[in-house]
């Protein structure tokens, strides 16, 4: 029992070892370093021998020593042995030992001999794995989207895989794909459109549905129940239905083409989540604060900007974030409505550029780094925030 | 007392959501209706403009005559399809101008002169010209003249407002465009995006629900995919798919993989050989729909992780004391407790991907295999310029949509009544 748990640990645990190695080596491979064989058979093997050398040793070595001893062996064999390589591939490879050995450090004598130990260890390194995978799976494209967007066309022809980014060429060369989307494909105008028109949304809907949300969630009037359950059904509907005849109408009153055609679709898309979301938070706000101030004769104005809006900032500013990504992201209407580059926002700009094929892809990738960037600085800083907005509005997309 | 209290409490109710359900009305409700108008005519892009009556305004001096100028005035019908009726003409002129020799359709009056120029059909155009002298021998400024506009008004159809029907865009949409092609590649994208979403949902909420260091850190990095802009998002991959100088192609010819490039994004089809049986894989759909599942899982993600953190403890203590194994654990106690959540996430999701417009747009445009159903009402109404089956597809898409509510809430109210 206990020596096929003992295999069978090494086994999945060196699975792991390889896997973590062979990302290692794709991304060594993307720094224009000949590399065209993973090795997996040796490098399983290595990690079975770790694997079993570490569990039979077990606490008789020093865990420190032990680290050196295994990542040592293994470095000479794979960096040295199979093929040359650099130092810094080595100081890497060294790393992810450290980083396994670790992990491998909970599996001793005891916890192989406990029931179920196999299904304790596929569990662990299942999510282990999982963890390493999900991680390169989703930030290998904006990594590729990065260093794309400081080569030049030339390097990425001469070789595609080489993606290292030459520090020594100074600041103006490592960002010239920027430095030209700016001076010859205004982008500095996009930024400023996309900006008004996510701003102005953001505004637009907080002065529409924060008097709304707290009428739905406060005062009783016929129609209450039905506006709040069409307000989800609303937000299920799809956009792409809506866009022909928007387009015919917005043709014959001269809206396409202007920010504020632009403004008013995205409030009204954004509209109902932005009420469901606030009556909800109004909801849990304490009655009697108000009831206070109906005594005081403050009329629902006073009530609204002098009690509901300041007791409700963290929901307020949640709502805000989130209408504001959407409305950035947003794509569909703006490839409809603008077809004049003068009032392109940046999304739309970047599928203008992308349409001509003579387009070089690191001005493309510089474009789409510039669109992504705030939203993911903004979705990191304010996580907390935004992450009760998704969930609570399970945003549309 | 009360009474007038209600009242004032139900008026305020209406003044406050009044504009915001007027905006969406406006926007949302209204279109919908309006897509099945136009969907029973006969449109195409270029009815939607309405014709205008225009006149180009040039001032011409008379050589030798400083007190006389011509005013050259180039009118025509905007529009080269429609016929514009009972036109209107009014220009305004400085004080002391008087014409000569007025056109008998026009009449001077007060420093404005007022023309009726009839009905004028498609594509007309006509050189009109008035004459002018001032009346005390001044001369002529031209500049005041040149930046008046003159104004013209006139009486159209608008083709979308007049009462002729026809259901020709609905045959065509239902018998022209290999229609069960397009539903079943929609069905495609859609049943299996939204399924391999949710499967590595519940993957990844699995993963972060338990404790390890920089848990914080990879719950947003999962979100990333979904709250970047999906234009960027495309592009990249398209980058990265690139059969010629793509990164994927390039590693998997470098690791000697593959021995030449594939189209992922470009090829209809690719022959796969699973145990002996040879079938034919849409591989531009398939990676479609990878696209989808990557951009789309984090949502369900942070559903069933908010879920999985409300499972009480208790469950999982009580199983470990009986030795229950971890997946048996997640089998017995974990996913019983997420099927709510997950039947609330396959709806959602299933309505959104089945309308999604932008990812496959951007990533093939339809090409190869890919066309869904929302690509195709971009195609008819704004590629072929075809709005009236443009808009017929959208009801289409709007049909099946309430039919799969419907049959979806039926289904699930019959589990819950077995439960």
């Amino acid at each position: 029992m206990k020596t096929k748990n003992i295999i069978i640990f090494s086994i999945i645990s060196s699975f792991f070892l390889v896997s973590l190695i062979s990302i290692w080596k794709i991304l060594v491979t993307l720094q224009g370093i000949k590399l065209e064989n993973f090795n997996f058979q040796i490098i399983f093997l290595l990690g079975f021998l770790v694997s079993l050398a570490h569990v039979i040793i077990g606490n008789k070595l020093n865990i420190i020593l032990k680290l050196i001893i295994f990542s040592l062996i293994f470095i000479f064999i794979d960096g040295y042995l199979i093929q040359s390589m650099p130092i810094w591939y080595n100081i890497g490879v060294f790393l992810i030992l450290y980083f396994f050995i670790n992990k491998i450090k909970k599996f001793n004598n005891k916890i192989l001999e406990e029931e179920h130990s196999t299904q304790i260890i596929i569990f662990d390194f299942l999510t282990l794995f999982g963890i390493v995978l999900f991680s390169f799976v989703i930030l290998f494209p904006f990594y590729m989207m990065v260093v794309t967007s400081f080569k030049t066309q030339i390097a990425l022809l001469v070789n595609p895989l080489d993606f290292s980014i030459n520090f020594a060429q100074g600041f103006k060369d490592l960002f010239k794909s920027y430095f030209v989307i700016f001076k010859s494909y205004k982008f500095g105008k996009y930024i400023l459109t996309s900006t008004i028109v996510s701003l102005g949304t953001v505004f637009i809907t907080l002065v529409f549905a924060i008097p709304a949300a707290y009428a739905i969630a406060r005062l009783n009037f016929f129609g209450k129940t039905f506006l709040s359950t069409s307000i989800l059904i609303i937000y299920m509907f799809p956009a792409i239905v809506l866009v022909i005849p928007l387009y015919t109408v917005f043709s014959q009153l001269g809206l396409r083409n202007s920010i504020e055609g632009l403004l008013i679709v995205y409030t009204a898309t954004t509209l109902p989540v932005a009420i469901y979301m606030l009556q909800g938070y109004f909801k849990s706000i304490p009655k009697e604060l108000e009831e206070a101030a109906i005594l005081d004769k403050l009329s629902w104005f006073g009530i609204i900007t002098k009690i509901i809006i300041p007791l409700s900032i963290p929901a307020i500013s949640s709502v805000a974030l989130y209408v504001f990504m959407i409305a950035w992201n947003e794509f569909l209407f703006s490839l409809m409505f603008l077809d004049n580059p003068n009032s392109f926002t940046l999304s739309r700009a970047i599928q203008y550029l992308s349409g001509d094929a003579e387009t070089p892809r690191q001005y493309l990738m510089a474009g789409s780094v510039i669109v992504t960037l705030p939203v993911l600085f903004i979705f990191v800083y304010f996580e907390k925030y935004l992450v009760s907005g998704l969930t609570a509005g399970s945003v549309k997309g | 007392m009360n009474d007038t209290l209600a009242k004032t409490e139900k008026r305020t109710a209406y003044i406050l959501t009044l504009p915001a359900v007027f905006l969406v009305f406006a926007i949302v409700l209204f279109p919908i209706f309006a897509n099945v108008w136009i969907s029973f005519k006969e449109v195409e892009l270029k009815d939607i403009r309405i014709p205008e009556p225009r006149a180009k305004k040039i001032v011409k001096s008379i050589s030798g005559e400083t007190t006389k100028i011509k005013i050259l005035y180039k009118l025509r019908n905007s529009s080269l399809l429609q016929e514009i009726r009972d036109v209107t003409f009014q220009d305004k002129y400085p004080k002391n101008f008087q014409p000569k020799d007025l056109d008998k359709r026009c009449e001077f009056k007060k420093n404005k002169l007022n023309c009726k120029f009839g009905n004028w059909p498609a594509k007309y155009r006509e050189n009109f010209e008035v004459i002018f002298e001032t009346k005390d021998g001044s001369n002529v400024n031209k500049k005041e003249i040149k930046s008046i506009k003159p104004k013209l008004k006139g009486k159209s159809d608008n083709i979308l407002l007049n009462t002729k029907f026809t259901i020709k865009n609905f045959k065509k949409v239902l018998f022209e465009n290999e229609f069960i092609d397009l539903l079943l590649t929609t069905f495609y994208y859609t049943f299996f995006g939204t399924v391999g979403s949710i499967v590595f949902g519940i993957l990844t909420a699995q993963m972060v629900n338990q404790k390890f260091f920089g848990r914080t850190f990879m719950r947003s990095v999962l979100l990333f995919p979904y709250v970047a802009p999906v234009v960027a998002l495309a592009y990249t991959w398209e980058l990265l798919l690139d059969p010629n100088s793509g990164t994927l192609n390039s590693l998997l010819i470098n690791y000697q993989i593959i021995e030449t490039p594939i189209n992922l994004l470009g090829q209809k089809y690719i022959a796969v050989n699973i145990l002996g049986f040879d079938f034919k894989l849409r591989l531009a759909l398939t990676t479609v729909i990878i696209f989808e599942i990557w951009r789309y899982f984090p949502l369900a993600f942070l559903f069933i992780l908010a879920r999985l953190q409300a499972i009480p403890k208790e469950l999982y203590e009580a199983a470990d004391v009986d030795g229950a194994s971890p997946f048996q654990k997640f089998f017995k106690i974990t996913l019983p407790q997420i099927t709510a959540v997950i039947s609330i996430l396959f709806m959602i999701r299933f309505i959104w991907n089945f309308n999604k417009f932008e990812d496959v747009f951007l990533l093939t445009g339809g090409a190869s295999g890919t066309r869904t159903l929302p690509i195709n009402v971009y195609q008819q109404g704004f590629a072929i310029s075809d709005i009236g089956t443009g808009s017929a597809v959208s009801i289409v898409i709007v049909i099946l949509l309430l039919l799969f509510m419907f049959f979806y809430f039926k289904l699930l109210g019959k589990r819950v009544d077995e439960n």
